[in-house]
């Protein structure tokens, strides 16, 4: 399944999980790095690794590339 | 052809998209490299004669997502980009260079250039390899949609810039004179929306087709980017690596340092014995070997860096990394450009542009200098070999064991000095990783040998010169004023040198340095292996001439204490014994404040670090 339908962070998901991006929380340069580098809204996301113990970094699969983000970066993604 | 009717061209991309291939495909090697003004940011422009015999002058631009800039690097693209840059003509055109294998992003940037108003080209690189790993898109269509050419490239091979040029050619621009865009405003996050959505529509009119993600890449991924596998993989990799750079380099570096003794030998047979031939050979020819000995090591380890680069691993290790950097406030961005600091400071702090955040930079610029350059080497094989006897402990050599304590110390010093920069700056906010991964490929060998050009050029400019002309001063105040008439003692006591070595003594003699390694301290400012010559002068000048380096072993270990010994290799681990790598730092902190505080806080660590060291060893060989 690709969507669960509740929304919650990027960073919530488990490695291997796919979801579809909704919306970015922050309105500020973060958020505009994030959108252009394809986190926008209707984009296909999924885990391919987390680091230990508390998932941060992470490495998300987006529009046919790769990205590390920090779990502070990854919160800012709302998916569903 | 003057140069007023060169046109200029610059290349816009992605970071990572094969844009410096095609830089390099289409200039060879007609490139300068140089900073833009004020800025510590790489400047790369070549030139290339397209068959009409118009000269074309290229532009490689720092790699960006958007003309919104989040670092130093994208800033100047879009002010070049705009015409906004005064030490910068504006291009007349922008070759937009896409990743054939990664458009919708290429084109979305395409779209944000465009609105420059600039005639544009787009080019789809890697178009080979793109269309054996199953995308496909019709340029044509999509020339049509975006209202620019699209020409594809294969930047690896010999004519695989052709059709670029030839487009180019029948572009028929004209040059003109430098304009600025002055309706230009940043795009909006909505901006960025709609060209998402924008450049989708165009790829589904183009009926572009990207294969689904390759099993393989992602299997090997999940092993990789694993929190155990992936490490484990990280540390044997490394290990590796440096082994590779040690057992390597051995035969090369002996042969440049026989080579270097042999010419200086003939040189010393062919002439008579006068200052001109001591300045020869105890001052240049000396001073350029000490140089070019480290380019076998630099070499090898700049080999591994940059093919672990193309390849796409280094960004992975940077992702594995993060974490436990994070801890004492530095990003995984941090590795590589601490990974080149290994080799030489100098590089690795020029590295560090890629770095976004300023302070997460400033720390990694701070802490580079602790990591064991190869210039520490000749010190610590020099004082290894003299006091540290050669046998086992189990199945460990004694003095490997005490040369990777020696590379611990510093690793662990700069984590140390990370974290208490870390909490110094307390209240600051966590930084940003958003760090590409790009697919793995074969790493490409043009690629791969002009980037170790470039290094060794760099290293040899930037630190040769200043090596060698310290080097001379050196051998210019150890040698002067010669000792008076019926004078008893060894030459060097009576010259400059000589003085400032008493001058220093009673500052160092606390932490066990005797006036010989005061005086070598000096000229060792100028590198820190230059020390080695230092002593060897010191030491050769004041007995009687020899096989210096053999030699020099011996005399230190029956003159010096093991405590002063020990006292010096903890010094070498912490000060900054390099004059070269400080003013890097000035030029690109701009400024005395950040290479001012270096100094300081390295020198005092060393001091620190020595006086225990010898105080401990004193107490505890007397017991």
């Amino acid at each position: 399944m690709q969507s669960s339908g509740t929304e919650r962070a990027l960073s919530q998901l488990r490695v291997g999980e796919r979801a579809v991006v909704e919306r970015i929380d922050a309105a500020d340069l973060l958020a505009r790095r994030l959108l252009e580098i394809g986190f926008f809204p209707g984009a296909l996301v999924e885990i391919v690794a987390a680091m230990w113990p508390d998932d941060d970094p992470l490495a998300v699969r987006v529009g046919g590339a790769t990205f590390a983000l920090r779990r502070r970066e990854a919160d800012q993604v709302m998916v569903s | 052809m003057s140069s007023s009717a060169d046109l200029r061209i610059a290349l816009v991309g992605l970071p990572n998209c094969g844009k410096t291939a095609l830089f390099n495909r289409l200039t060879g090697s007609r490139q300068k490299v140089a900073n833009y003004p004020g800025v510590t940011v790489e400047r790369k422009e070549g030139s290339f004669r397209a068959p009409s015999g118009r000269e074309y002058r290229v532009l490689d631009l720092p790699g960006t997502y958007s003309l919104t800039p989040t670092t130093l690097d994208e800033a100047i693209t879009r002010d070049v980009a705009l015409g906004r840059f005064a030490a910068e003509p504006r291009p007349e055109t922008i070759v937009l260079v896409a990743d054939a294998t990664h458009l919708p992003l290429s084109l979305r940037l395409a779209l944000e250039v465009k609105r420059l108003g600039l005639p544009m080209i787009m080019v789809l690189n890697m178009s080979d390899v793109a269309r054996r790993r199953g995308y496909s898109v019709d340029a044509v269509r999509l020339a049509a949609e975006l209202g620019a050419p699209v020409v594809e490239t294969v930047a690896v091979t010999r004519r695989g810039a052709d059709a670029l040029i030839a487009e180019l050619e029948r572009m028929k621009i004209v040059p003109s004179e430098s304009q600025t865009t002055t309706d230009w405003r940043e795009s909006s996050a909505t901006d960025v929306e709609a060209t998402h959505a924008a450049a989708a529509r165009m790829l589904s009119v183009a009926r572009y087709r990207e294969p689904k993600r390759s099993d393989i890449v992602a299997r090997i991924d999940r092993v990789l980017l694993h929190p155990v596998y992936g490490m484990l993989v990280l540390g044997v990799l490394l290990f590796f690596v440096f082994q590779a750079v040690f057992s390597w380099a051995a035969l090369p570096m002996d042969l440049i340092d026989t080579g270097v003794m042999a010419l200086g030998e003939s040189i010393s047979a062919s002439m008579t014995e006068g200052p001109l031939r001591s300045l020869l050979v105890d001052g240049i020819v000396a001073g350029v070997g000490s140089v070019i000995v480290f380019l076998p090591q630099i070499l090898i380890l700049f080999a591994f860096i940059l093919a672990l680069e193309d390849s796409g691993y280094l960004p992975r290790a940077a992702y594995l990394l993060d974490r436990v950097m994070a801890t004492v406030g530095l990003s995984g961005r941090a590795f590589i450009p601490l990974l080149s600091s290994f080799a030489c400071a100098i590089p690795g702090i020029m590295a560090t542009r890629t770095i976004p955040n300023l302070r997460d930079r400033l720390a990694t610029i701070m802490v580079a200098p602790l990591m064991t350059c190869s210039a520490r080497l000749p010190v610590y094989a020099l004082l290894i070999a003299a006091f540290i006897p050669a046998r086992n402990i189990g199945p460990f050599s004694l003095q490997g064991v005490v040369l990777f304590t020696l590379y611990f110390a510093g690793v662990v010093g700069a984590l140390l000095v990370a974290w208490v920069l870390k909490k110094l700056r307390r209240g600051e906010d966590a930084h940003l990783l958003m760090l590409e991964l790009p697919d793995y490929q074969w790493p490409n060998l043009q690629t791969l040998l002009i980037g170790l050009w470039e290094r060794a050029r760099l290293f040899l400019a930037r630190a040769g010169g200043i090596i060698l002309a310290l080097m001379v001063l050196l051998w210019f105040l150890s040698t002067y004023p010669t000792p008076p008439a019926g004078a008893t003692g060894p030459a060097i006591e009576y010259s400059f040198a000589g003085r400032l070595g008493h001058a220093l003594a009673w500052l160092l003699a606390p932490i066990g340095f005797n006036w010989q390694i005061s005086i070598a301290l000096i000229p060792g400012l100028a590198a820190r292996e230059v020390a080695v010559g230092a002593l060897g002068t010191v030491y050769a000048l004041s007995g009687d001439e020899g096989d210096v380096t053999l030699a020099l072993s011996s005399v230190i270990a029956s003159e010096w204490t093991l405590a002063s010994g020990l006292a010096l290799l903890a010094w070498y681990v912490f000060a900054p014994q390099c004059l070269a790598t400080l003013a890097v730092v000035k030029r690109e902190t701009n400024g005395w404040r950040y290479p001012l505080i270096m100094t300081v806080y390295l020198f005092g660590l060393a001091y620190v670090a020595a006086f225990v060291t010898y105080r401990v060893t004193l107490a505890l060989t007397a017991a």
